[in-house]
């Protein structure tokens, strides 16, 4: 955290509440760092995730694919405090892909005609249009998997990988937080999705919460989504 | 209620567009209730794009895990054979054409297939989410909303006046009146739900509806 300056650009894994960098959200929340630029799915809630560095003030700007669960976000927005850049999300998803693989920019078809398109380069591939869009990159990135080795080789459970991989390898610097922290050798190297290439730093991070955002259930016995 | 049974008459109807073997992503909201009407026997898979194919049903009070949500952020389920990927694999999916329906809520449509379902002027912006490449790359693209506003105006419009999500990027539009479909001619009215007119339709609707009686049925659920 000593090494984080202000404005710096930050990727932070996550979907919702679900894969989040619980740890270091709050490490950075202690620390103080501000005018933080954000790149994350969402945006928290408001005593949860990124909520909670809004809620302090430390970030300057969010780019988000979608924000509506939050409302501190919601008046720091109408206030000016908060600039805020929303991106589709698959369009996100490349960005960070590509800025991790040295791909500066891409043509997709998501957003051709909508205001997404504002500015941005319109080109004609066999009779379709596509919307050039440039890499997304971090100074840091955090980023939450389920187990970890001291390598920095990652596993994530669930829907709780989401952005993690994508940001682990687009950050100059990509620290990770771990459930549970294991010595190399014990994960099973053909089920690991980020390489220990991409992570500069690991740690098993305590007193997880795992909030769940929407508890939703079926009937007991009963069938239905 | 009748606000509730127009909803629930969406929902059934569009539970029909599901095919034997079919990749769907479900919208958040009304079309994520279509998953209840998969019919019997029939095998959907159900992407969601935060990153699962094999979406199961809500799990029971006790059984609900932190790492397992939907694109709603609701707990659920994996079904036997469900697959996990990142967010970038998830969009590829979706972008490369390799899901074939897609069934979203909308605010506004018209005739050309324009959706706009995720910004309104004035109001706080909440942001796309996956909207906007479901759109773009589902290979079918349905909507399924009221026919008309809470205050009666029509929502399916001659040209949108709400931002885009989409620009002709509709196939079907599904309502508590009628299902109709974008054609290079025009948009056609496919099918009128039991005791509705094809006249209280054209009343209910900004944009010009073509009917031809030859086709056009009445909607059985």
């Amino acid at each position: 955290m000593e090494r984080i300056p202000d404005g710096a650009t930050i990727l932070m894994g996550g979907f919702g509440l679900c894969g989040i960098p619980e740890n270091l959200i709050a490490a950075l929340r202690d620390k103080g760092t501000k005018h933080l630029i954000v790149a994350s799915n969402n945006a928290g809630v408001d005593d949860f995730g990124i909520g909670i560095l809004l809620r302090s003030r430390q970030v300057k700007k969010m780019i988000s694919t979608y924000v509506g669960e939050n409302d501190t976000f919601e008046r720091l927005c109408l206030s000016g405090e908060l600039e805020v850049e929303l991106v589709p999300q698959g369009t996100f998803a490349e960005r960070l892909r590509a800025g991790g693989s040295g791909i500066p920019a891409f043509y997709t078809p998501t957003g051709v005609g909508t205001l997404v398109a504002t500015g941005k380069e319109v080109r004609e591939f066999d009779r379709r249009l596509y919307l050039l869009e440039k890499a997304l990159r971090g100074d840091f990135a955090f980023v939450k998997a389920w187990r970890g080795d001291r390598l920095g080789n990652l596993v994530y459970r669930k829907t709780a990988r989401n952005f993690n991989p994508l940001m682990a390898a687009a950050a100059d610097t990509t620290i990770a937080e771990v459930e549970q922290l294991v010595e190399p050798g014990s994960l099973d190297p053909d089920t690991v999705i980020t390489p220990g290439i991409y992570v500069d730093a690991i740690f098993q991070g305590t007193n997880y919460e795992k909030r769940i955002e929407q508890r939703t259930h079926r009937p007991k016995g009963g069938a239905g989504a | 209620m009748k606000s509730e049974s127009s909803r629930e008459r969406i929902v059934r109807r569009a539970a029909l567009e599901l095919r034997d073997g079919f990749y769907v992503n479900l919208g958040i909201g009304m079309p994520t209730l279509v998953a209840n009407y998969i019919p019997r026997g029939m095998t959907v898979i159900l992407q969601s794009e935060n990153g699962l194919l094999g979406i199961g049903p809500f799990p029971e009070v006790g059984e609900e895990d932190p790492d397992l949500i939907n694109a709603g952020k609701q707990t659920i389920t994996e079904i036997p054979g469900a697959a996990y990927f990142h967010s970038a694999d998830s969009f590829a999916m979706i972008r490369g054409g390799h899901v074939d329906l897609t069934v979203l809520g909308g605010m506004e449509v018209d005739q050309e297939g324009n959706l706009a379902n995720w910004m309104v002027p004035g109001k706080m912006v909440k942001g796309m989410g996956g909207a906007m490449d479901l759109v773009a790359g589902a290979r079918r693209v349905v909507v399924m909303m009221t026919h008309v506003t809470k205050e009666g105006e029509p929502k399916i419009l001659q040209k949108c006046r709400l931002p885009l999500t989409g620009a002709r990027v509709v196939q079907r539009i599904i309502s508590d009146l009628a299902v109709m479909d974008v054609t290079p001619a025009g948009l056609v009215l496919a099918e009128i739900a039991p005791g509705v007119t094809v006249e209280q339709v054209r009343q209910a609707t900004e944009a010009e509806l073509k009917v031809d009686p030859e086709t056009l049925k009445t909607v059985m659920v």
